[in-house]
């Protein structure tokens, strides 16, 4: 994980000083990096305002339907960004699907409002959802001992909920944060100047190396910023109950304003659910000109090629990291932990790029094969095996390999016997994250993949890029299957616990 | 010697462990003897090495000094380092560590080897009639309740017929009625299939009434090894006196069988000289009413009562300082009333390394 990443300094160092300050202090790389922020922000705003009304009534009001409503606000995870373009994208123009149906005329949506739609539409169920818990676990008890001391509503809101939900709405922004870093496809589609999308067109385009080399560090410079940031917030903040007793939910009543709430959520439902899916779909019926069902076929063939092996080369990694890092903790294994957090915030383009210096120099013969995509997706995807591994660890205490000990299991035979079985469900989940998560993936794939190396993903950009959405459509149907499947798992995820 | 017609099974000599992060050893210098088909307890309040000495005799953790051995085997000392899956020592784990993907049947099964499908099957049927699991072979963990899970571990531990069983506070996590009913039960089950154990518990009644012998622990030392009796009447120490139960500890001058302190003139246990401190159970002591007959004895005043049902206990305001005692139920003394304090017993002379405060 780290030496690439070292590779990428050595090749951002290789220019002469003088290139390299030319290169870091031009005009063009603060016009990427406020493009960059003000997405972030303005995606991270957007998702709040969705957010934080809609964890509200979803948690602790009367709303009809909550559980409905939950379910369907939180799907959107699944879809990609660039099916999210996809949508937005071929609804408007001359061809588009508002004019093909209803006969309207509008422009194309695209560039920022466009990036900062297609990102929101996809992210903003993360902070949702971590809000909602937020709301969850708040003890009612709280409000009423705050009550009980003389608060009124406005000072409860401010001196219980705000400080209670920051830990939950800061992690909520970092996950978007990191999201808008990362993104690809969205961008590149919506014509976004991010530093993401420079990086691609420097490295696809012009093949200037070093100063995609530069633009990778300053992503990851950035990732960096936002993980620290994030944790000297984070820091000294508990807020978990300490008193003991079952919490007494009381829900708000909603009275009057029922409708109104009830039409927002399903305008939201609407455009980040039904929009997606809906145009998908309809171009899927529409009929395709280049596309057929045999090329869609093949490049389901090479997503699983390239999924399946991640997924158990992934695991393969995360078990005997899970193992040591939860059996014998100590300063080395939470480093390794971290590394593998790491490789998943890492933006896949610097990853990418960073894998790209590295094999060409250490391993040449590797460089735009398979075996060395899949390895960087299991480095990418590391630490969503490693996470279900983990808590499923957490529920087999060590007393239980001590046991089979006593009884005589050699060491190998204790774990096998007596912890394995107990993380087989873990580990299925955490290599159905990895599968799904290169299905959808997109940079990597451009920048590693063997010459012509095409996958569902790589499909749905290139026709939309190309806005022939009509081609686009089969790839992204299939995707969406996949991706159903996603969501599918991570409920019966949520249910179980 | 031939196998067998030793009676010690167990020896463990000085014993010690210091871990990482520690500058004080958990574990030292700690040696005793386990006899076959003995109970043996170590008890001790929590966090003065016994459960890790537990860990040390089963192997899960490695002594830095010391040597264990059963009968012949040396199973861990300077150069040697047995495996826990090669020292043929059952464990009965607090939480129990049941194997939740198991069913009882396979969790008793887990560790027979070398047996066939029929001989495993008899043996898990016999262990678990034995254990009162018959009916619940098929039930998962997670389907027992608290009391059947204690005896599922008990069950996995004895199935390979160990010489040795180890038992670290098996019996916490059941409520106090059924915590009595259990132990008389286990005892009875080690007894009958001739087995050897050691328990750790910090429950100085548990201890008393489990075990054949008992060693008291402090600090990583081991203070006493006795019978329950020997450790209760004549504690050799004033730790093991105050853990063992309530008593009176008096500071005096000793000279011969006799010494002088505030509780009077005593006789006490051994011949002394000098200052002493000493040890009084409640029980050693009687209380009757003053009068003219006795009041040149040693007078108090009742301080407090508190019945406890088949025994009531007072506090006696003396001269100097007070002091406890039980009696039975049918002396009725309310506090104010005047009365004289007899000891029954000789005192306990107690080593001291710190004297009173």
């Amino acid at each position: 994980m780290a030496l690439p990443v070292l590779y990428l300094f050595i090749r951002a160092f290789d220019a002469e000083t003088g290139t390299a300050a030319a290169l870091v202090f031009r005009w063009r790389n603060l016009e990427l990096l406020w493009n960059t922020l003000s997405l972030t922000i303005g995606v991270v705003a957007v998702s709040t305002l969705i957010s934080y009304p809609l964890a509200w009534v979803t948690a602790r009001t009367d709303l009809p339907f909550r559980k409905t409503i939950l379910t369907l606000t939180l799907l959107p995870m699944a879809i990609p960004g660039y099916v999210m373009a996809y949508a937005l994208l071929s609804l408007g123009g001359d061809a588009g699907l508002f004019a093909q149906v209803f006969g309207w005329q509008v422009p194309r949506l695209s560039g920022y409002w466009g990036a900062l739609a297609s990102i929101t539409f996809y992210s903003y169920p993360y902070l949702f959802l971590n809000l909602r818990s937020g709301f969850m676990g708040l003890d009612p008890a709280q409000e009423e001992a705050a009550r009980s001391l003389g608060s009124g509503t406005h000072d409860i809101f401010l001196r219980i909920w705000l400080p209670h939900l920051k830990p939950a709405y800061l992690s909520g922004v970092l996950v978007i944060g990191l999201y808008v870093l990362g993104d690809f496809g969205a961008v590149s589609l919506m014509r976004y100047e991010t530093i993401s999308y420079a990086l691609f067109m420097q490295y696809a385009g012009s093949y200037d190396r070093v100063y995609a080399a530069w633009l990778g560090l300053m992503l990851i410079s950035i990732t960096l910023v936002v993980l620290i940031a994030e944790a000297r917030l984070l820091r000294g903040t508990r807020l978990s109950r300490v008193g003991t007793g079952a919490m007494r939910y009381h829900t708000s009543q909603l009275r009057g304003w029922k409708v109104p709430v009830m039409v927002g959520s399903g305008l939201i439902v609407v455009a980040s659910l039904v929009l997606p899916v809906g145009t998908v779909v309809w171009w899927s019926a529409y009929g395709a000109t280049y596309t057929t069902w045999a090329d869609v076929g093949g490049s389901l063939w090479n997503s699983f090629r390239a999924s399946v092996p991640a997924a158990a080369l992934a695991c393969a990694m995360a078990l005997p990291l899970a193992y040591v890092s939860v059996r014998y903790r100590s300063g080395f294994t939470g480093m390794l932990e971290r590394a593998a957090w790491f490789g998943f915030a890492t933006p896949p383009l610097a990853l990418g790029l960073a894998f790209v210096f590295f094999s060409l120099h250490w391993v040449p013969w590797l460089y735009q094969s398979l075996a060395l995509l899949v390895f960087a997706y299991a480095i990418h995807l590391l630490a969503e095996a490693l996470g279900p591994i983990r808590s499923a660890l957490y529920q087999a205490p060590p007393s239980l390999e001590e046991a089979a000990r006593s009884l005589g299991a050699g060491p190998f035979e204790a774990f096998r016997r007596a912890t394995l079985p107990l993380l087989r469900t873990g580990t299925i989940t955490g290599a159905a994250f990895v599968f799904l998560g290169v299905m959808k993936e997109l940079p990597i794939t451009f920048i590693l993949g063997p010459i012509g190396f095409e996958t569902l993903a790589t499909n749905v950009w290139g026709f939309t890029n190309d806005a022939l959405f009509a081609d686009a459509a089969p790839y992204a149907l299939i995707l969406l299957l996949f991706s159903s499947l996603f969501v599918a798992l991570l409920f019966a995820r949520e249910t179980r616990n | 010697m031939k196998p067998g017609t030793d009676p010690i099974l167990l020896r463990v000599a000085q014993l010690g462990k210091t871990f990482a992060n520690g500058n004080r050893p958990v574990v030292d210098r700690v040696g005793f003897e386990v006899g076959r088909n003995e109970i043996f307890a170590i008890l001790g309040p929590s966090g003065c090495g016994k459960t890790t000495t537990l860990r040390l005799i089963a192997g899960f953790e490695r002594c830095d000094t010391g040597t264990v051995s059963i009968g012949e085997r040396v199973l861990e000392c300077a150069t040697e380092h047995q495996p826990a899956e090669g020292r043929g020592i059952g464990f009965v784990f607090q939480d129990y560590a049941l194997f939740p993907h198991l069913d009882v049947a396979g969790n008793i099964a887990f560790g027979l080897k070398g047996l066939s499908r029929a001989e495993t099957a008899a043996r898990v049927r016999a262990t678990a009639e034995a254990t009162g699991l018959a009916d619940l072979l098929d039930r998962k963990p997670h389907q027992l309740s608290g009391g059947q899970q204690q005896r599922v571990a008990l069950a996995r531990a004895m199935a390979p017929q160990p010489a040795l069983i180890l038992l670290d506070e098996p019996f916490s996590n059941l409520d106090a009625v059924l915590r009595e009913r259990t132990r008389d039960e286990v005892r009875a089950l080690l007894k009958a299939a001739g087995m050897s154990a050691i328990l750790v518990t910090h429950d100085q009644e548990e201890a008393l009434s489990f075990a054949d012998r008992i060693a008291v622990m402090r600090d990583g030392r081991i203070e006493q090894v006795g019978t329950p009796e020997e450790v209760y009447e004549t504690p050799r120490t004033e730790f093991v006196a105050t853990f063992l139960g309530r008593t009176n500890l008096v500071k005096g001058r000793a000279r011969g069988m006799q010494a002088w302190t505030d509780l009077g003139s005593v006789l006490i246990d051994r011949p002394m000289a000098g200052d002493v401190v000493l040890s009084m159970r409640p029980e050693h002591l009687a209380l009757e009413r003053m009068d003219e007959t006795n009041c040149n004895g040693l007078c108090g005043t009742v301080l407090e009562r508190s019945f406890k049902g088949h025994d009531v206990t007072y506090r006696v305001a003396l001269t100097r300082g007070d002091c406890l005692i039980h009696t039975h139920n049918r002396d009725a003394y309310a506090p104010g009333d005047r009365v004289v304090v007899k000891a029954l017993e000789p005192a306990v002379v107690l080593e001291t390394e710190a004297a009173l405060a």
